[in-house]
């Protein structure tokens, strides 16, 4: 549970030396209770209170790191259950099963899969995060294989271990030393030794249970044995389970203060019907899963669950928005035609995207308008002629063109009139108002 | 250590709302607690899809979902049969899209005559849309609220520049009302306060925050009901206790993701999948965030968000 501002302070050193950059060690201790300072800025603290209020002041949801390197992926440190409160953190890795009883094609493809999963959209790069072995055959010689597989065709990736049987976790572990895998399989039976492989391997470690209850005594089991890194596994079979454990696991750590439940969360979504199944991730990106198992990773599934995860993670406070200037799309030369439009980051890749396709090089002009779309920029008054007329001289893209002529979107048709009589000397052109029938627009306008 | 759940129970509740007449009646809302969370109180009911017909064909809709009704799409009424026999629809919305003046401009009598051929083809509730143009939907479904008259419709969407003749028409003739608003929960309130206030049941209302696509806005009505359903529930607003609406396939099939040929974006993926995926994780994200209704498209998305839905109960 966090601490109050007073009781940080009885643990401070109290001579007000102001060293942390704070009048006083009550000030300071004010603001770390608000987690708005960090201890380290008090040189003076002592050993003693340096580890009681770091336990204080970790996060409640413990941050875990799993893989290492470039593709190393990060989750936990939520601090709400609703995004309008504060953005999510840290977005729900999804991982893909590969089981050591597929064949050597099947592995091959699934790492593939993987490895090609990679997605830019709205300027984000998104991808399957992780690799999710299964035990399948609980043997440990066949586990071993697929491990060595998995470590010598996708060295970078992130890697889930899952089974039970601790031999077979040895055997599998031992492929990824100093790679942070993820061993998946601590339970009631095998805690003791799991909870050892993990600290040796420097892994974190899955803990299953089946419910809530047993899943808090295996957690306090696993922590004292020395265990910091554990992921929780509830038992949860059904999307109702998901619902109701990943709802009073974030909410007992966030209101309650429970410590034995304050891990990321794995989910498995596998299901027999890959609609259903891409529905069940969706349903885990947005409750509360850090980590997502599925059964596999189509084009257009990623697609789909990826777009999700963007849009349940964005700051609800700050549109995603681009920089403003006049970007040149192709190369442009002065005759080529100019565009203007929001800086809204959906709005600028839709239409910078149409323009490539289009093969026709553009000046496009991206006006900041806080990050809204054209229509709400508009509605907002934050997209009028004056200023658009204003954002156009400044810009300096005068001279860099031949013919003073400005295509507008097409949803905003109103404003050509004004825009005539603001930028004087300029013809003002309405394009039109999807983006997608801007390649033949703009191909027509060249024939 | 043993584990207490903690429970949270509220003091507000959705008002449970039936649409239709007869054994094919359904009732929405009634629960006491966020979506799904059966666990900690009452979930009475199960959210309900009603499939989209229009009065004019679906000719600017993507290939993927036109398709499923060729043969049937050049005419409401056999439509809307082919739903509900076909698909096993729980519901119709009659969407009057070719009322609207740049989209046929047909007349009011015309839509009329159209919503008593469905209402006589179909017994399943009928949810009855004009065309999104704030004048001539008044005229529109001040008329067809008086053709339907006994059948318990759900009238929409009456918008701050409308309400009064909208909310009026629905009154008289004992009909639910949806009130749409954009994007901004206060706004939202606002509407459903000014049309209480004209004597309009607050029972009989179903909230339209106004829907977007995934990937389109998707967060923001996300958001907008998620808080919506809060308000009412924990804060017991009783202007923001109505069941919520979402109006997913209108938003879902115009968008790229849904028409883009896998050959032109191989990156994408199979375009079939991708279009049915888009309209039904668009649809599960709102129902987990306060959607008790929803209006969709493709019968394969909706069976997905049906098996979707069994799992989540
Ligand atoms: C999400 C949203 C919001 C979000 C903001 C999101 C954002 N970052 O902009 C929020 C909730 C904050 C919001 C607020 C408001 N909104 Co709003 N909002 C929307 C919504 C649902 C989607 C907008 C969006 O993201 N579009 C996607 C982007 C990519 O579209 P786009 O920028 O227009 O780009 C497309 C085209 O214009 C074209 N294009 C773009 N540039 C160019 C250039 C050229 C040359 C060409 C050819 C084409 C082209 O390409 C794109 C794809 O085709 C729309 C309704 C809708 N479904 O469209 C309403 C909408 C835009 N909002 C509206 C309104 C009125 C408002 C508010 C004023 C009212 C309110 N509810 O409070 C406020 C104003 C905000 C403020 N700060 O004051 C109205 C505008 C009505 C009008 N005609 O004026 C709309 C249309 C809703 C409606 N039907 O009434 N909104
Ligand atoms: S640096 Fe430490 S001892 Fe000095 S005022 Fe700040 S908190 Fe107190």
């Amino acid at each position: 549970m966090a601490l109050t501002g007073v009781e940080i302070f009885k643990m401070l050193p109290k001579t007000n030396c102001k060293k942390c950059g704070f009048p006083t060690c009550l000030a300071f201790a004010m603001q770390l209770a608000q987690r708005k300072a960090s201890l380290d800025a008090c040189p003076d603290v002592s050993e003693d209170a340096k580890q009681k209020l770091g336990e204080a002041s970790a996060p409640p949801i413990r941050p875990i790191t799993i893989g290492a390197g470039a593709r190393a992926v990060k989750v936990g440190e939520e601090t709400v259950l609703f995004r309008h409160e504060k953005k999510f953190v840290n977005p729900s890795i999804l991982a893909i099963t590969i089981k050591d009883t597929d064949g050597d094609d099947a592995v091959a493809a699934k790492i593939s899969e993987c490895l090609t999963s990679e997605i830019d959209r709205v300027g984000q790069k998104l991808k399957i995060d992780a690799l999710c072995l299964v035990n399948e055959s609980n043997d440990a010689g066949k586990f071993d294989a697929l491990a060595k597989s998995v470590a010598s065709k996708a060295p970078d990736v992130a890697v889930i271990l899952s089974t039970e049987n601790v031999d077979a976790a040895k055997a599998a572990i031992a492929n990824f030393a100093g790679k942070k895998p993820l061993l998946y399989g601590a339970t009631e039976a095998n805690a003791e030794e799991m909870a050892k492989l993990a600290k040796a391997s420097g892994a974190s470690l899955g803990i299953k249970a089946d419910g809530l209850d047993a899943l808090s005594t295996l957690s306090d089991k696993v922590k004292g044995l020395g265990v910091d890194d554990i992921v929780l596994d509830s038992g949860a079979k059904t999307a109702k389970e998901m619902v109701e454990h990943n709802t009073y696991i974030r909410r007992a750590v966030l209101k309650k203060g429970n410590k034995s439940l304050g891990y990321p969360v794995i989910n498995i979504a596998v299901r027999g019907d890959n609609m259903l199944e891409t529905l069940i991730a969706g349903l885990g990106i947005a409750k509360y899963a850090a980590v997502v198992v599925l059964s596999s990773a189509e084009k257009w599934k990623n697609l789909v669950m990826f777009t999700l995860r963007q849009n349940i993670y964005t700051d609800p406070q700050v549109p995603m928005q681009v920089e403003q200037k006049v970007y040149e799309i192709g190369s442009p030369k002065p005759e080529s035609p100019l565009i203007v439009t929001t800086n809204f980051s959906l709005t600028y890749f839709i239409v910078a995207g149409e323009i490539e396709n289009s093969k026709v090089p553009t000046w496009l002009a991206i006006m900041d308008c806080e990050g809204l779309s054209v229509l709400t920029a508009w509605a907002a008054g934050k997209f009028t002629a004056s200023k658009i007329a204003a954002f156009i001289k400044d810009s300096g893209v005068e001279g860099k063109i031949a013919n003073k002529e400005l295509i507008i979107p097409g949803y905003v048709a109103i404003l050509s009139g004004a825009l005539e009589e603001k930028l004087e000397g300029w013809k003002i052109t309405v394009g039109p108002r999807e983006a997608n029938a801007l390649p033949s627009y703009l191909k027509s306008r060249t024939a | 250590m043993a584990f207490t759940p903690p429970k949270e129970t509220n003091t507000g509740k959705v008002y449970s709302v039936t649409m239709g007449t007869g054994d094919k009646a359904v009732t929405i809302g009634g629960e006491n607690v966020l979506p799904f969370h059966g666990f900690e109180g009452v979930v009475p009911n199960k959210p309900v899809i009603a499939f989209d017909v229009m009065d004019i064909a679906p000719v600017d809709w993507p290939d993927t979902v036109r398709e499923i009704y060729a043969g049937v799409s050049d005419d409401p009424v056999t439509w809307a049969k082919f739903c509900v026999e076909k698909f096993n629809a729980k519901a119709i919305c009659l969407r009057l899209a070719g009322t609207h003046p740049d989209n046929g401009n047909r007349s009011t009598a015309e839509a009329a005559e159209t919503v008593k051929k469905v209402l006589d083809a179909v017994s399943v509730p009928l949810i009855i849309l004009g065309s999104n143009h704030v004048e001539k939907d008044t005229e529109v479904l001040v008329k067809t609220a008086e053709v339907a008259k006994g059948r318990n419709c759900v009238i929409g969407k009456a918008q701050e520049a409308n309400y009064k003749t909208v909310a009026a028409a629905a009154m008289a003739h004992d009909h639910l009302l949806i009130a749409m608003s954009e994007l901004d929960i206060n706004l939202s309130k606002q509407l459903n306060i000014m049309i209480t206030q004209l004597g309009f049941n607050k029972e009989k209302i179903i909230i339209d925050p106004m829907c977007s696509a995934l990937g389109y806005g998707l967060e923001y009505t996300y958001t907008v009901m998620e808080r919506i359903r809060l308000a009412a529930l924990t804060q017991n607003d009783v202007t923001m206790q109505q069941p919520i609406v979402g109006d997913v396939g209108m938003y879902v099939w115009k968008i790229k993701e849904v028409s883009a040929s896998e050959d032109t974006l191989p990156m994408w993926g199979a375009l079939k999948e991708r279009g049915i995926g888009w309209e039904a994780q668009t649809a599960t994200a709102l129902l987990m965030s306060g959607a008790e209704l929803l209006i969709m498209r493709h019968p394969e998305a909706v069976a997905a968000v049906e098996a979707f839905i069994n799992e989540m109960i």
